[in-house]
Formats: structure tokens, sequence, C-alpha cells
């Protein structure tokens, strides 16, 4: 676990965390790796997990019976995805699939919830790093449909 | 050269980028020395009988010889422009314009971030800075486009990307089938960038809004605002700051323009009513 620590204390998502909060969550956590064209999970699965991306590129799909997938937007290193986990009804609203190779760090949502609820000071912190990404996302899409860069 | 009396050029070459962009390759018709300009600035671009336009440069700077533009066909002039052919004739009035601060970014980390067409008037800085390599620390290119067959200078894209002294990361608002990159807008690419927030110049050419929320998250990973330069765009018509067209606040996007500090044009940027 001691590796795990060392990999997690490095990422962003958690940057600043004190030690106490970092191995808390590192008692959920563990290694995991998606080959290309995996997916991480699909609309409607339980939001069991949280990933923290170390390597790679994922990509958040939406599923339309006319179009197919389509790709909302990507995620690399450095990114977390998603929220679902900690908002009810804990059910992923979107597709996640590996583009190449990825390794995450994965979290169990349920331990982590547990966690988040009998200790509230790490239950806020994660609470306001998530929504900071949340505000950066919902940022994010309203560029894309503003369609900026002009009509075809 | 007479500002407001615009010299002949010859279309040599007509290069269509994608279905809606192309760039036009020019040479002087008259017998003077090879044109020079710095990057980011521009010329007033005259189809005769048709009317002017201002457009930035686009190719080298070391290059004298041949005058670039690369433009949208989307009005009334750039849509007779994209009717050009080679040895038409078009009228040239320039170089106009305040241009990229490539002096003042050596010895830091220089990152470009563009938008769509934005990329044409930073091209002029990618060759300058990698002509001039030793004086720059990190290169990096971000650059946003509407979809993968929108891209600009594809071709060149790629070659770049081989180079081991410049990163380039390209995203798109919206993929195919079969798009394997970065899909997302612009300012996604930002917090990733490989770049020293404390030694870095950063340059951004878009859409305004795209510009504003560029600044947001450059701010956000440390950059100072005067180390933020951007490229407004105006109806400019006489390209010397006469007929005030191009007002921006106090400035005119021509003359004091159309590369402003961030720091100094904060107060009016964004807002509504200039």
């Amino acid at each position: 676990m001691e590796s795990l620590e060392k990999i997690l204390v490095q990422h962003p998502f958690v940057e600043g965390l004190p030690s106490e909060h970092i191995s808390l969550i590192v008692g959920c956590a563990k290694n995991a790796v998606f080959e290309p064209g995996k997916y991480l999970f699909k609309e409607n699965d339980e939001a069991n997990n949280f990933y923290i991306i170390r390597s790679g590129k994922v990509a958040i799909e939406i599923y339309s019976p006319e179009v197919g997938s389509i790709i909302i937007q990507t995620l690399g290193e450095g990114d977390i995805i998603g929220w679902s986990w900690m908002v009810p009804p804990y059910q992923w609203r979107f597709d996640a699939r590996a583009v190449e190779l990825t390794r995450v760090i994965e979290l169990d949502a349920t331990c982590l919830r547990n966690k988040c609820e009998s200790d509230p000071r790490l239950g806020y912190e994660l609470m306001k790093r998530v929504a900071n990404v949340f505000e950066q996302r919902i940022n994010a899409m309203r560029l894309q449909l503003l369609d900026l860069y002009g009509r075809k | 050269m007479q500002v407001m009396f615009p010299s002949t050029y010859k279309v040599q070459r007509f290069i269509k980028e994608t279905h809606y962009t192309f760039t036009i390759e020019l040479k002087s018709l008259e017998s003077r020395n090879g044109f020079s300009f710095e990057p980011g600035q521009f010329n007033m671009i005259y189809i005769f009988g048709v009317g002017e336009i201002p457009i930035s440069i686009s190719g080298d700077p070391n290059k004298s010889g041949i005058l670039v533009h690369t433009t949208r066909a989307v009005g009334t002039v750039t849509k007779q422009m994209a009717k050009l052919k080679k040895d038409d004739i078009v009228g040239i009035r320039g170089p106009f314009g305040k241009p990229w601060p490539v002096k003042e970014a050596i010895g830091n980390d220089v990152l470009l971030v563009a938008g769509g067409i934005g990329l044409a008037p930073l091209r002029p800085v990618i060759y300058h800075l990698l002509s001039n390599r030793e004086y720059y620390g990190r290169i990096i290119l971000l650059y946003g486009a509407r979809t993968p067959q929108d891209i600009l200078y594809r071709k060149e894209l790629e070659k770049l990307r081989s180079r081991l002294d410049i990163d380039i990361i390209v995203t798109v608002d919206r993929a195919v089938k079969n798009w394997t990159g970065n899909v997302g807008v612009v300012t996604t690419l930002i917090p990733r960038a490989p770049f020293d927030p404390l030694n870095t110049i950063a340059m951004i050419c878009g859409p305004e809004i795209m510009m504003r929320y560029t600044i947001v998250e450059l701010i956000k990973r440390g950059l100072s605002k005067e180390n933020i330069y951007v490229s407004m765009e105006r109806n400019m018509k006489c390209g010397v700051g006469f007929c005030g067209h191009c007002q921006y606040g106090t400035e005119f996007v021509c003359k004091d323009g159309p590369v402003f500090n961030y720091k100094e044009i904060e107060h009016l940027f964004g807002k509504r009513e200039i």
C-alpha cells in the first residue's frame, strides 16, 4: 500500500490533503489497468467506483440510438472520472471507454462514502474538489455548445 | 510605403485548407525589396471592385519573397477571395499593427493557445520560435478546432509533432468515429500542459469568449496577467488609426493592437458594448 500512497500523493486531485486523509483514501484504493476499447463503466451502471487517471486517455461518451456513441470529452493524466459515486442515486450518466492503455487508481465508492460520512472534514474536502472538477466540466461543455469556431 | 495606397500582388498559389478555410500565397508585382513583417502583424487585402479587409499574415517572417494569408470565406470580400486563382491580382496595404512579444519571451517557456482559425496569426510565431529555438524554453501549442476535418495546417502540425523540441496538443469540440485524439474545448488542455507558470509567456488567439476562458485557466495555473497576450479582432478600415472603426476603449486595434498585453486591456476585455 505504501507505493499506492506515493502514487496518490503526487496526483493533483489529492494534492495538499493532510496525510491522515490520504491514508483514509488509500484504504479504499487499488490499481487498475484498462486496455484500449475497454469500458470503465456504462451509463446506468451503479457508480461503485471512482477513478483517478494516472496515465492514458478515457473518452466520456453518451449513446444516442440515431447517432451511436458520441464522445463528449476525453480525460487524461491528472484528471478524475465521475462524480456520480458521490450523488444519489449513485448511477453513471455516461459511458467511459479507454481510448488507449489507461492506468487508474480505482477507489471503492461505498468505502469512500462511508469514510466521508464518518469524517466530515474529509467529506467536505473531497466534495470541494469534486465540485471544482464539476464546475470546470460544465464550463467546458457550455463552450462546446456555443460552437465557437463558426458555422460549417 | 504609402499606407493608404495598395501595392499589387499576384496569386502564386491557392491552397484549400479545410472546406471553408484557404491560404493564398502572394508575390509582389512591384520591383521593390521583399516584404518584411513581424509575427502577429496584418495586411489590408484589397479585392478590386469588391472591398478591403484586414487579414493576419500567416507565413514565415524569415521568408520575405512570398506573402501568406489564411482566412475563412464568411463575408463579401472573403467569399470573393475564395474564388481567387493563380495569377489573379490583389492589392495589399501593410504590414500594420503591433506584433506578438517574441523578443520579450526570450528565456521563457512560450505557450501558444489557438482556437479555430486563430492558429493562422500564431503560425509566424511558431516559425520564428523554431528558427531561434535556442533562445526559448519549452514551446507548447494548444490548438482547438471544431471537428477533426476543421484542423488547420494538418500536415504541417503532424510534421511538427514529430519534433522533440515543441509540444503540440490538439483537441476538437466534436469528434467523429475513428478519432482517437482529444475531445473537449481547448481550455481543458491547460491544466495538464507542460509549462512553468512562473516563467511562461502565453499568446492566445481565437474567438473572444475562448480567450476569456483561456485566461481564467491560465491565471488558475499561476500565470501573471502581465505574461498573457491576446490578439483582438475588430472591424478595421484604414489600418493606421485614422478612421476609428476599430476603436477599443481608448485604443485602436489596428495600431495599438491587434496584439495586446492582457493586463493593459483587462478593464475592457469582455465588456459587451466595446
